[in-house]
C-alpha cells in the first residue's frame, strides 16, 4: 500500500506560495495605513478591497491549504491506511479549493463583497466550498474509518472537529438568498442583531476551530516527530480536547460588547471565554512537555523551534483573549489596534510558526531527501520572523492602548481630550513600526520558499522508507 | 497492533501502549495547577453569572443593566456641565468672551465641538482647504469676523437652505450661461491676477479691467477688495478657496461652485453654538 503523496506535496507547495501572497498583501496594507498615497486612488487597490485579500489569503489560503496538506498526510500515516478516494479525492480538493480562493480573491478586488468579516465571499463562492468541504469531510472521514490502527490519534481529533464545526459555521453563516442567479449579490436571511450574533459565532469559531483546532491537530503529529518524544498526556489531551470544543462555541459574543446584543449573551460569552483559558492552555502544556528530555534538540533543530515558539505564542495569544473578553478591559481594546495586534500574536506566531515548522519537516519527506537544503537559512527564518512579530505586536499593544485611552481621555473641565483624527496623528510612528515588522516577517518567508526549492532540487536523496516510519524512542528500562 | 505499555524512565510516566506512526503518548496525569486553576474559573464564572445578567429568564443580583448603565453615566456628565452651560446659553458671545470663567469653558467646549462636528471641512487646525472650504485660522472671514457675525453665519449655515436667516449669494455663471465669451473670462481673469501685480499680459489686464468694472466690481468692490455683506471673498489678496492661477480663476468665472455650510442652530445646543463661536474667532485674527 502506498500512501496519496502528489496531492499533499501540491499542498505544501501551495501553502508557502499563498503564505508569501498574503505576507505581502499585509505589508501593502500595512503601508496603506502609515501612507494613504499608496491606494493609489484606485477602486481596486484601495484598503477596504485589499484588507480582505490580505485576511483570506493568510487565513484560508494560507492557513487552509496548510490545514488540507497535513491532515491528509498525518491521516493516512496515523491510521495506516490510503487516503479514502485515493489520488483523484486528494486532487479533487486540491483544484476545488484552489478555485474557492482564486474566485473569492478576484471578488474582493472587482468590489463582490457580502460585508461578513471573514465570510465576505458572496453565495456563489460559498456554494462551491461548501461542496469541496464535504469531500473533505468524506475523504478524511473515510479514511478514518478504513484505518488499520485501532485507535484514532489525537492529532485526527482535532481535524475532525475542525472540520465538522467549520462546515455547521460556513453555511450557517452564509444562508442568503441571491437577487437573482445572475446577479453576484444576495440578501442575508438573518438581519440586525440576529446577524450580528451569529457572524460572531462564526467568526470567533474561525478562530476556535479553523486556527486553533486545526492547527493544534498540526501541532500532535510534528512536536513529537520533531523531538522524537512520546506526547506529554494522554489524560490531557483527551480533557482539553473536549472542554475546549465544548467552550468555544459559546465564547462568540465576547465580540459584541457594549452593543445591542442583550445583556445576558455578552455576559454568557465572557464568562465562557475565561473558562476557555485553561482548556486552550492544555494544548500548550502537551506542546512544550514533550520536550522535556529533549530540549537539548532546539540548540541543533531549528524547524522545532519554529514549533516551540509556535506553542508559545499560542499560549500567550489564548491568554491574552480571555482578558480581552472581560467586558471592562474590552470596553478599552474593542475597535483599537489592540485588538489587530493580538489576533497577528496568533497568526504570525501560532499559525504561522507552527506551519513553518511543519513544512521544513514534510518537504525532506515527501520529495524523499535527507535534510532540508541549509539548517542555517532556517535559523535566518526564525529570527527574522520573530523579530518581526515582535516589532508588530510590541507596536500595536502601544498604539492601541494609546487610542484606546486617548478615545476616553476628559479634561479638567468634562470635554473629550481628543478629536478622532487627533488619535490617528499620534497612531503614525506605531504604523510605521508595524510595517516594518510585516516586511522582517515576509523576507523571512522568502527565505524559507528559497530553501524549500533547494530542498527539493539539490538536497540529497534519503534511503528508501521503510513502512511504518521509524518508532519514536521510549527510554526503556 | 498489540497494546504494549512501556515505561519511560526520563519522566518516569507509563505509555498507553498505542502507538501510530511511531508516535507514542504518555499517560502522565493532569498538572494539578492546571486542573485547580481550570475548576477556579469555572467558580469565578458562575458567581459572574449569578451577579449579572447570563441568561433569557436571570437578571442577576446586582441589577446591572448595561444601557441604564450608559445612560447614568451620560447624565452624570451632563449634571457637571449643567450649570455653566445654562450660563453659556444666555450670554451673548460678547459676554462669554469678557467673563474669564465662561471665555476658557467655551474655549475648552469649542475645540472639541469644533473637532467633531466642523474639522471634516475646515481641517483639525481649521486651516481649511482648496476646494471651497475657507481658512479660519488667517485674517479673512468672508461672512464677516465679528462675534456676532461668526455666530449668525454657524446658527444659520450658508447657502444650504436649511433657515431662512442663511448667508446667501450667488455669483452668476458668465461662461457656463453664456454672459461672457471665452475670451472675456480669460481678460477677467487676467485684470484679478493684476490686483496683486501677477499679470503677464497687461493689455489683456487692460480689457480685462472694462468688463471687471461692469460685472464684478459691484460685489467684490472697484478694487478687489470683497465685500462681506454678500459674502464677496476679497480678490487682492493671496488667499484662493478655489485654486490659485489664471486657470483655476477662468474657470471659476466660467462656472462658480457656490459653497454650502449646514445651518448648525437645532443640530447643536445653542450654548455649543456659542462656545463654537468664541472658539472659531480665538483660531484667526480679526480685522
Amino acid at each position: 500500500m502506498a500512501y496519496v503523496e502528489a496531492p499533499v506535496r501540491a499542498f505544501a507547495i501551495i501553502t508557502a506560495f499563498w503564505g508569501v501572497v498574503g505576507f505581502l498583501v499585509g505589508v501593502v496594507i500595512a503601508l496603506q495605513l502609515a501612507f494613504p498615497l499608496l491606494n493609489l486612488d484606485l477602486e481596486w487597490t484601495t484598503f477596504g478591497r485589499l484588507r480582505p485579500l490580505h485576511t483570506s489569503a493568510v487565513i484560508f489560503a494560507f492557513g487552509g491549504n496548510a490545514l488540507l496538506g497535513t491532515s491528509l498526510f498525518i491521516v493516512q500515516r496515523t491510521c495506516r491506511a490510503r487516503l479514502f478516494g485515493g489520488d483523484d479525492a486528494g486532487w479533487f480538493l486540491f483544484w476545488g479549493y484552489q478555485f474557492v480562493i482564486v474566485m473569492a480573491a478576484l471578488g474582493y478586488v472587482l468590489g463582490i463583497t457580502q460585508g461578513k468579516e471573514y465570510a465576505e465571499p458572496e453565495w456563489y463562492v460559498d456554494l462551491w466550498l461548501t461542496i469541496v468541504w464535504v469531500a473533505y469531510l468524506v475523504v478524511f472521514g473515510g479514511t478514518l474509518m478504513k484505518r488499520e490502527e485501532p485507535h484514532i490519534y489525537v492529532a485526527n481529533w482535532f481535524y475532525l472537529a475542525f472540520i465538522i464545526t467549520i462546515a455547521m459555521l460556513h453555511i450557517g453563516n452564509n444562508i442568503s438568498i441571491p437577487i437573482s442567479l445572475g446577479s453576484s449579490a444576495s440578501y442575508s436571511a438573518p438581519a440586525g442583531v440576529q446577524s450580528a450574533m451569529i457572524q460572531w459565532w462564526y467568526g470567533h469559531n474561525a478562530v476556535g476551530f479553523f486556527l486553533t483546532a486545526g492547527f493544534l491537530g498540526m501541532m500532535y503529529y510534528f512536536i513529537p516527530k520533531q523531538a522524537n518524544r512520546p506526547v506529554y498526556s494522554y489524560r490531557l489531551s483527551i480533557v482539553h480536547f473536549w472542554t475546549l470544543i465544548f467552550l468555544y462555541i459559546w465564547a462568540g459574543p465576547h465580540h459584541l460588547h457594549y452593543t445591542a446584543l442583550p445583556d445576558w449573551a455578552q455576559v454568557l460569552g465572557m464568562v465562557f471565554s475565561v473558562v476557555l483559558w485553561m482548556p486552550s492552555w492544555g494544548g500548550m502544556i502537551n506542546g512544550l512537555m514533550t520536550l522535556s528530555g529533549a530540549w537539548d534538540k532546539l540548540r541543533t533543530n531549528a524547524a522545532l523551534r519554529f514549533s516551540v515558539t509556535a506553542v508559545g505564542f499560542y499560549g500567550m495569544s489564548t491568554f491574552e483573549g480571555p482578558v480581552m473578553s472581560i467586558r471592562a478591559v474590552n470596553g478599552l481594546s474593542h475597535y483599537t489596534d489592540w485588538t489587530i495586534g493580538h489576533v497577528h500574536s496568533g497568526a504570525m506566531g501560532w499559525v504561522g510558526f507552527i506551519t513553518f515548522g511543519a513544512l521544513y519537516y514534510l518537504f525532506p519527506v515527501l520529495w524523499r531527501k535527507k535534510a532540508v537544503w541549509s539548517e542555517k537559512l532556517i535559523a535566518w527564518h526564525f529570527w527574522l520572523a520573530t523579530l518581526g512579530i515582535v516589532f508588530y505586536i510590541t507596536a500595536m499593544w502601544v498604539s492601541g492602548i494609546m487610542q484606546g485611552l486617548m478615545w476616553r481621555a476628559y479634561d479638567e473641565l468634562g470635554f473629550l481630550q481628543y478629536s478622532f483624527v487627533e488619535t490617528v496623528e499620534a497612531m503614525h510612528p506605531y504604523y510605521v513600526i508595524r510595517a516594518l515588522g510585516g516586511v522582517l516577517y515576509l523576507s523571512g518567508a522568502l527565505i524559507m520558499c528559497f530553501n524549500l526549492w533547494k530542498t527539493v532540487t539539490s538536497s540529497e536523496a534519503s534511503e528508501p522508507e521503510a513502512a511504518p516510519s521509524r518508532a519514536i524512542a521510549v527510554a526503556a528500562e | 497492533m498489540p497494546t504494549k505499555i512501556e515505561k519511560d524512565t526520563l519522566s518516569g510516566q507509563e505509555t498507553t501502549g498505542h502507538e501510530w506512526d511511531g508516535l507514542k503518548e504518555l499517560n502522565t496525569p493532569l498538572p494539578k495547577w492546571w486542573l485547580w486553576t481550570f475548576y477556579a474559573t469555572i467558580v469565578f464564572g458562575l458567581v459572574w453569572m449569578v451577579i449579572y445578567p447570563s441568561l433569557p429568564f436571570w437578571r442577576g443580583t446586582s441589577g446591572w443593566i448595561a444601557r441604564e448603565a450608559i445612560v447614568e453615566e451620560v447624565r452624570a456628565a451632563e449634571a457637571r456641565h449643567a450649570p455653566m452651560m445654562a450660563r453659556l446659553r444666555e450670554a451673548t458671545p460678547a459676554a462669554i468672551q469678557a467673563d474669564d470663567e465662561m471665555r476658557g469653558f467655551a474655549l475648552a467646549g469649542g475645540r472639541i465641538a469644533f473637532a467633531n462636528n466642523c474639522a471634516a471641512c475646515h481641517g483639525a487646525g481649521g486651516q481649511g482647504a482648496v476646494g471651497g472650504f475657507p481658512s479660519l485660522a488667517d485674517d479673512e472671514w468672508i461672512w464677516g469676523g465679528s462675534l456676532e457675525e461668526i455666530q449668525h453665519t454657524i446658527r444659520h449655515g450658508i447657502r444650504a437652505n436649511e433657515s431662512d436667516e442663511q448667508r446667501m449669494s450667488m455669483m452668476p455663471r458668465f461662461g457656463a450661461d453664456g454672459l461672457l465669451t471665452s475670451a472675456q473670462i480669460n481678460d477677467v481673469a487676467e485684470h484679478v491676477l493684476s490686483l496683486t501685480g501677477r499679470a503677464t499680459d497687461t493689455a489683456a489686464a487692460g480689457r480685462g479691467a472694462t468688463i471687471f468694472a461692469e460685472q464684478c466690481a459691484s460685489c467684490h468692490g472697484e478694487r478687489g477688495e470683497g465685500n462681506r455683506e454678500f459674502g464677496a471673498p476679497r480678490l487682492n489678496d493671496q488667499i484662493w478657496l478655489y485654486g490659485e492661477g489664471r486657470r483655476a480663476i477662468a474657470s471659476y468665472i466660467h462656472n462658480p461652485r457656490m459653497g454650502v455650510m449646514p445651518s448648525w442652530q437645532g443640530r447643536l445646543d445653542p450654548a455649543v453654538v456659542n462656545m463654537l463661536t468664541v472658539y472659531v474667532q480665538s483660531l484667526g485674527r480679526v480685522n
